[in-house]
């Protein structure tokens, strides 16, 4: 089950421009971990820049979609004199498995990483039908 | 992607370019292992890890840099002269030991960078801040080495 459970939808690329952004600042495919226990998945984003009120996490027909919005921070009284990397967005598209209890998934940033943790739906027990005699 | 200043200094031979410093950052010390200095930061040409931002003021100069998931107290900064020494580590999350990795693209491990400013700067005046994943660090230079106006009297 291991890729069924959570696997990615999205392209290897490492910068996801999806079309024009409307904001001219580039949209990252953030690193992401994938850790899946007994209990559910823990998906874990880096997403430096980004707070708790930045995240915006959609659901709909079993594709999670994440997206991080990055405040512009720059340092008052100074100018950017070299750079090595540009803020931007950020933004992953995960698609979910049946087995993951879509009620049931909690999120929370911490020092510019997403945490997702996503329960497994308590397994079905098996229907049995008994046959009568006609 | 590396923004070099545009200076109209450095176009004049009798004035030293006061950023040249800066352009050391190329020849700056990585002693960064290998588990986090595997691949580069999204979208940018690779260097050090951490990647840095820096960012110049009239008599200082601020530092940012991109470090999810450290926390504060594992992040050292230390200064010497004109060399900025940032180190810290980042733990592989626990998990149990039936858990599987789907995948793992976060880096973890030790890093430890050292940066050439552009001017010698004052230990006792550096101030840092951990935001949402990124350290920010202010340095000034000191009052001694700052440069003096010199007036220029009417005869």
């Amino acid at each position: 089950m291991t890729q069924d459970m959570v696997h990615r939808t999205q392209g290897d690329g490492e910068v996801a421009m999806a079309g024009q952004t409307t904001r001219g600042r580039p949209v990252y495919r953030p690193w992401t971990d994938i850790c899946e226990t007994e209990n559910g998945v823990v998906i874990a984003v880096d997403m430096p820049g980004v707070g708790t009120d930045d995240v915006d996490i959609t659901l709909e027909k079993r594709v999670l979609t994440i997206r991080g919005r990055r405040q512009a921070r720059q340092p008052e009284g100074y100018r950017l004199a070299y750079a090595e990397y540009r803020e931007g967005d950020y933004e992953r598209v995960f698609s979910l498995s049946d087995e993951i209890d879509e009620a049931g998934i909690k999120a929370a940033v911490v020092s510019g990483v997403l945490m997702l943790e996503l329960p497994k739906v308590e397994p079905a027990k098996p229907k049995r039908i008994e046959v009568k005699a006609a | 992607m590396l923004l070099y200043p545009t200076s109209a200094f450095a176009r004049d031979p009798f004035f030293r370019d006061p950023f040249a410093a800066l352009r050391r950052l190329h020849d700056e010390i990585d002693r960064g292992f290998a588990p986090l200095t595997t691949g580069s930061a999204p979208g940018h040409a690779p260097a050090g890890f951490p990647a840095v931002n820096m960012w110049q003021g009239e008599h200082s100069i601020a530092l940012t840099a991109e470090l999810p998931g450290f926390k504060a107290e594992d992040i050292d900064i230390s200064v010497k002269d004109d060399t900025l020494t940032i180190s810290g580590q980042r733990s592989s999350p626990e998990v149990g030991e039936k858990a599987v990795w789907h995948l793992r693209e976060r880096p973890f491990g030790r890093f430890a960078r050292s940066i050439g400013l552009p001017f010698r700067v004052d230990a006792e005046k550096v101030n840092a801040r951990f935001v949402n994943g990124v350290l920010e660090i202010e340095l000034s230079r000191p009052e001694e080495d700052r440069p003096r106006r010199i007036e220029v009297k009417s005869a």
